[in-house]
This record gives structure tokens, sequence and C-alpha cells, in this order.
């Protein structure tokens, strides 16, 4: 905590005097804090240059510029309610699938997920669709017994699409209203890796014939610039309809969901907020660019 | 995404060609975008700031010397002050020749922790050491279980304890267990943690004043952005870190948070992970991953290129 005041006090300056002159000095030291949140030098430039037009030469009051750049940035992020919000098929089984690059976050997710739809009554199948790290299979067992849903698993090394396709099967089954399948994580840039995806999203549309309904791309949310290539990686091979920003309980802003979703059409739709199954919460624009600034005001 | 960079800044300085020397003016576009190129990479804010810095300084100094290619002159004097940042290079282990040494393992979730205490296990039977891996991580669901796995697989010792609630005995009874097994490094596994979680943090520094490892390396994700700073200078607060492990560079990530977390720890960078297989380790050269944060690929090529 004190690392994190020590750090951020030449911002708290700049924020916290009052009637400053809207000029170059001012100009970078907004651009620093900008780019402090992840969000990249393109989208920062361009808010940078939103203040320019409006303030340069004047004397402001700093909390008027941040009123601006959060305005400008919550019309960034700005995604309708009915795409933010999970969609759920009116008969049999909702079915997703959850994908993203190594330790990102994603079996933990899943857990929380599943506790949200117990929370809600909801019958749960979960398949361990990873079957290749090490105790991943493990890992999912240990939540599914905790949260009290059944899983679908197979030995060490199978196929992961048969894992997906035997999951949504018991799903089916047993009348669940959810099913959600595990991957092992994976880099976008595998190729044979990203190509298991596109089978496992294909097996899972054999059984259900629009299945998977949703995949969700879990995204650090420590991670910098690279999340860009992750949600182009994944989209193309897994066709995202939203995305889960985790670990927002550091320090980290995990402010590239804004060059993301300047970029591609896909929604932020929870945060992970720690360790435990009832860490999740629904991506709220507002809260998230609070956040953003969270240390500057 | 390299190809577009390097475009603009081979055009860039193609500008400066035949000029002689370099002025701040005539460097100006060329810096820009080396900046811009670190931002980028994910080096953060304030590290970039000191970098430019000193490039502008040292660039500006060397202009006498300077005769028909500043253009090479500039590229060269970045690479070279990106090495010298990121270096010097110790990629040794610093094994005790009596009594066993022990490593400790730390950083943020998921960061690679338990995979490299296997890839670090391979590297030492690889050279005929007898490594022990001890399982403190009694956090994470399986994490325990995740460590047996990767032990079975190189048939190295894992200790841990059924039920175990204290990280800091689990430690202290494993280093015992690898002392009578004539195990000559023990590695500690440690939960992940985010360091502004006071208990967790406390926890780690109660490991190491009661096991006191020879060895704290942080391990760091690669594709981490610019929260790097604030973690890394909090684990080296706690710590006092001896070195820096960074994952994931088998991916199209650039990795300037090396940059960020060499800056701010001033501690080696000992190796660099390149995939999920156990041998998937490589002792760090600055050489190889100056021209993959500068956004350049390969670096000596561009040269000879303008
Ligand atoms: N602080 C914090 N930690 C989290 C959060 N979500 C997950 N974690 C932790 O991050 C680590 C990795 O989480 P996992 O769920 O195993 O990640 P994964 O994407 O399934 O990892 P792989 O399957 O190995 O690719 C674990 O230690 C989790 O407890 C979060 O929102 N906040
Ligand atoms: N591609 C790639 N994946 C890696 C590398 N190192 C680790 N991983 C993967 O990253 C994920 C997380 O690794 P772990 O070793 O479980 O990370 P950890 O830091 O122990 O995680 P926690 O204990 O949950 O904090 C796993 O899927 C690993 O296989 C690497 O260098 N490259
Ligand atoms: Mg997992
Ligand atoms: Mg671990």
């Amino acid at each position: 905590k004190k690392t994190h005041d020590v750090l951020n006090t030449d911002i708290r300056d700049l924020f916290k005097r009052e009637g400053r002159l809207v000029d170059d000095e001012f100009l970078t030291e907004l651009f620093a804090a900008l780019v402090k949140t992840d969000m990249g030098v393109g989208p920062a430039n361009k808010l940078r240059d939103r203040v320019k037009t409006d303030f340069r030469g004047r004397v402001v009051q700093m909390s008027d510029v941040l009123a601006a750049v959060k305005q400008e940035l919550r019309g960034m992020l700005d995604q309708p309610g009915q795409q933010q919000a999970l969609q759920f098929v009116t008969s049999g089984p909702t079915v997703i699938l959850v994908v993203g690059v190594n330790g990102s976050g994603k079996t933990t997710t899943i857990a929380k997920l599943c506790q949200r739809f117990k929370d809600q009554g909801k019958k749960v199948v979960l398949g361990a669709g990873d079957t290749f790290r090490a105790a991943a299979v493990e890992q999912l067992t240990i939540w599914a017994d905790r949260l009290g849903a059944e899983i679908v698993k197979a030995e060490p090394g199978a196929d992961p699409a048969s894992v997906a396709h035997r999951a949504v099967a018991k799903a089916v089954e047993v009348n669940a209203d959810i099913c959600i399948v595990d991957t092992a994580g994976r880099l976008q840039t595998q190729s044979n890796l990203m190509q298991q995806l596109e089978k496992i999203h294909r097996v899972m549309g054999k059984v259900i014939p629009d299945a998977p309904h949703e995949v969700l791309l879990v995204l650090d949310g420590t991670a910098g610039q690279n999340a860009i290539s992750q949600a182009q990686g994944f989209s193309s091979a897994a066709k995202c309809t939203g995305i889960v920003l985790t670990k927002l309980d550091g320090t980290a802003k995990g402010g590239v969901v804004v060059a993301i979703r300047e970029k591609f059409a896909i929604p932020v739709k929870f945060v992970g907020l720690g360790e435990k199954a009832a860490d999740l919460a629904e991506f709220n624009a507002q809260q998230f660019v609070d956040a953003l600034f969270e240390d500057l005001v | 995404m390299f190809e577009s960079f390097q475009n603009s800044l081979q055009s860039a300085l193609k500008s400066l060609a035949g000029k002689g020397k370099l002025t701040e003016a005539n460097m100006r576009e060329g810096l820009k975008l080396v900046e811009n190129s670190l931002l980028e990479a994910d080096v953060s804010y304030a590290v970039v700031k000191d970098f430019m810095a000193s490039i502008s300084e040292r660039a500006l100094g060397e202009k006498v010397l300077l005769a028909l290619r500043p253009t090479d002159q500039l590229v060269g004097i970045v690479r070279d002050e990106l090495i010298n940042i990121l270096g010097p290079v110790d990629p040794s282990l610093h094994l005790k020749a009596n009594g066993p040494t022990i490593l400790m393992l730390c950083g943020l979730q998921g960061s690679g922790k338990t995979t490299t205490c296997g890839k670090l296990s391979r590297l030492l039977l690889n050279e005929k050491q007898k490594p022990f891996l001890v399982a403190a991580d009694l956090q994470r669901p399986a994490a325990i279980e995740q460590l047996h796995v990767i032990g079975r697989q190189l048939n190295v010792r894992v200790y841990s304890e059924l039920g175990a609630q204290d990280p800091v005995k689990v430690c202290q009874d494993g280093v015992r267990k690898a002392k009578e097994a004539g195990c000559n490094v023990v590695i500690l596994d440690t939960a992940g943690r985010l360091a502004i979680d006071k208990e967790l943090m406390d926890q780690l520094i109660r490991i190491d004043n009661r096991v006191q490892p020879d060895q704290a390396y942080l391990v760091v994700d690669g594709m981490t952005g610019q929260d790097a700073v604030n973690s890394a200078k909090a684990f080296n607060e706690a710590l006092e870190l001896d070195g820096v492990i960074m994952t994931k560079l088998d991916g199209d990530a650039r990795g300037g948070a090396l940059m960020s977390v060499k800056q701010v720890t001033g501690v080696p960078i000992k190796f660099l992970g390149t995939g999920e297989q156990l041998d998937a380790l490589e002792p760090f050269r600055p050489e190889g991953v100056v021209g993959r944060i500068l956004g350049l690929g390969d670096m000596v090529g561009l040269v000879d290129v303008i």
C-alpha cells in the first residue's frame, strides 16, 4: 500500500492543484496518467488531444478535465446492456466455453460463475477440458466438490474436444441449466493449439446446434498491450462473445480493455476481484472508469 | 507488429542520412518513435522517460564522433543502452559448497512459479545436482498436487504436508527432509499473492526470516503491463530479491516489463521461460531481448538495412 502511494504522488499532485494552466507540461502529465492505466499509446493520445482541444490555454479545475476524460472513456466502453449480460437459451442447457492464455484465471473464473449460477438455483455441469496442465483436472474437481456441481473429466493427456463433447452431452442428459467447459491455457500464437480450440468449439455444436452460447475470454487484469493480440487471436479461433477481466483486486487497472473495445466489438461481461468463488462482479463501466483514476483524486 | 514500427523508424532515421551528426532537432522524430514503441512494449512510463533522457544525452554527446551514418549510430546507442540497463548477466544459482542451497520463488498469482520450480529442478538435474521441491502453496486448489505431478515427471522428491495450515512450518520441515534425503538444493514453491495483500506479504516475510532462503526470485509474467513496477518494488522491499525470472515469452508479448522490473529492483534477470514444458527455460541474455522490447525484431539486421 505504501509503495503504491509513493509511486503515485506525482500524479496526485497534478490532480490536486486547482486552477492549473493547460499547457504542454500539463498535457504530458495527463498522458502519463493515462498510459499508466495500460490503455496504450493510441487511446491515451486520443484522450490527451481531446483535452487539448477543449482546455488548451485555459486555467481549469482538474476535476473538470477529469470529468471530460471519464466521459470520453465511458463512451469508448459503451456497450448495450443486453450485449453485456450472459445470453441464456430458453430450452436446454446454456453452454459456456472459457478460453485464454496461461494463468489468466480461467479455472477460478469458472468456479466463480458456477457459484453465481448455484446461487440462482441453477443446475451446473462443469467440463474439465484442460487435460494438459499438471493437476488442472484436480483443481476444477476441488471447486466442483466445494460448489456442488457435477464434473465431467478424463485422464491427463486425453483429447479435450472429447471431454467438451461429453460435458455438453452430460448437461443435456441430466437436464442441467448450465454447462461450463474449461480449456488449457494457450498463447494465441500457438496455431496448433488455436486449431484445437476451434475443434472444441465445433464439437460442442454437434451436441447442441448453436453451442457454445457464450465464449468467454479470460484476460489477466495485470496484462499490458499483449491483451490486444490475445483478443484478436482468441476471437478468430473461438468467436469470443465476452471478456472476463481478472485480478482487478490488485493495483493493476486493466485499461487495455479500452483499446480492445475500440478494435473489436467484444464486451467486458465480468471482472474478477479475488481468488474466492464469490469474487466476481458484473462489469460496470462507470466503476471501472472511476477506478482507473482512483489514485489521482 | 514488428514490421510497421521498423518501417516508420527506418524512414524517420533515413531522413537523418547524410546529415553527419545527431542534433536534438533531427533526432526528435526517431526518438519519439522509440519512446512510443517502448510504451507499446509495456515498459513503465517512468522508466521510459528516464531511458529517453539518457539516450538523447548520450546521442548528443557522441555527435562529434559521427561520420557518415548517424542512423546506425542512434540505433546502436539505443541498443547498447538497453543492453546496459538489462545487464549484468548472472545465470548462476550460487549453490553453496556445503549444506543445502535454498531457493524461493515468489510472485503474483498465475505468473508461472510452480512450473518454474519444475524447470529449475530439471536444470539442476542436468548439472548433476540433487533438487528437492517443497509445496508451500497452501492457498490455491490443487497447487500441492500440481507440484507432485511435476516432481513425478522429473523424478524429483516433493515435500508436502496433508492439511497443513502454516507455510512457514512446511518450509522448515521441508528443508530438514531435504537434508535427510541428501539433497543439495531446496526449491520452495510459494502461493501467488498480490503485493498489496498485507497478510500474505507478511507471511512471505515470515518464510524469508525463518527459513532464510539463499536466493529469492521473483517470477514475472512476460505479458505484464504498467503495474510491473508496483509489484516488483513491493516484493523487493519485502524480501530483498536476488533475481528475476520472466515467463511466457514464447508468444508475441514484447516483454517490456523486464525493463521496468530491472529498473526498480536492480537485481539480475536470471532466466526466461519460453514454454509450458519443463525444458523451456533459457538463461537470460540481454542481446536476445532488446530487439523484441524495442519492436525491431532482429536489431542487427536493421542496422544493416538502413
Ligand atoms: N487476486 C486474484 N487472483 C486471481 C483471480 N482470478 C484468479 N486468480 C488466481 O490466479 C491464479 C491462476 O488462476 P487459474 O484459475 O488457475 O488460471 P487459469 O487461467 O485456469 O490457468 P491455466 O489453466 O494454468 O492456464 C490462481 O492462483 C488464482 O487463484 C482474481 O480475480 N484475483
Ligand atoms: N506459454 C508458457 N506458459 C507458461 C510458462 N510458464 C508457466 N506457464 C503456464 O502458466 C500457467 C500458470 O503457471 P503456474 O506455474 O501454475 O503459475 P503459478 O505462479 O504457480 O500460479 P499460482 O500458484 O496460481 O499463483 C500454467 O498454465 C503454466 O503451464 C511459459 O514460460 N510459457
Ligand atoms: Mg486452468
Ligand atoms: Mg503455483
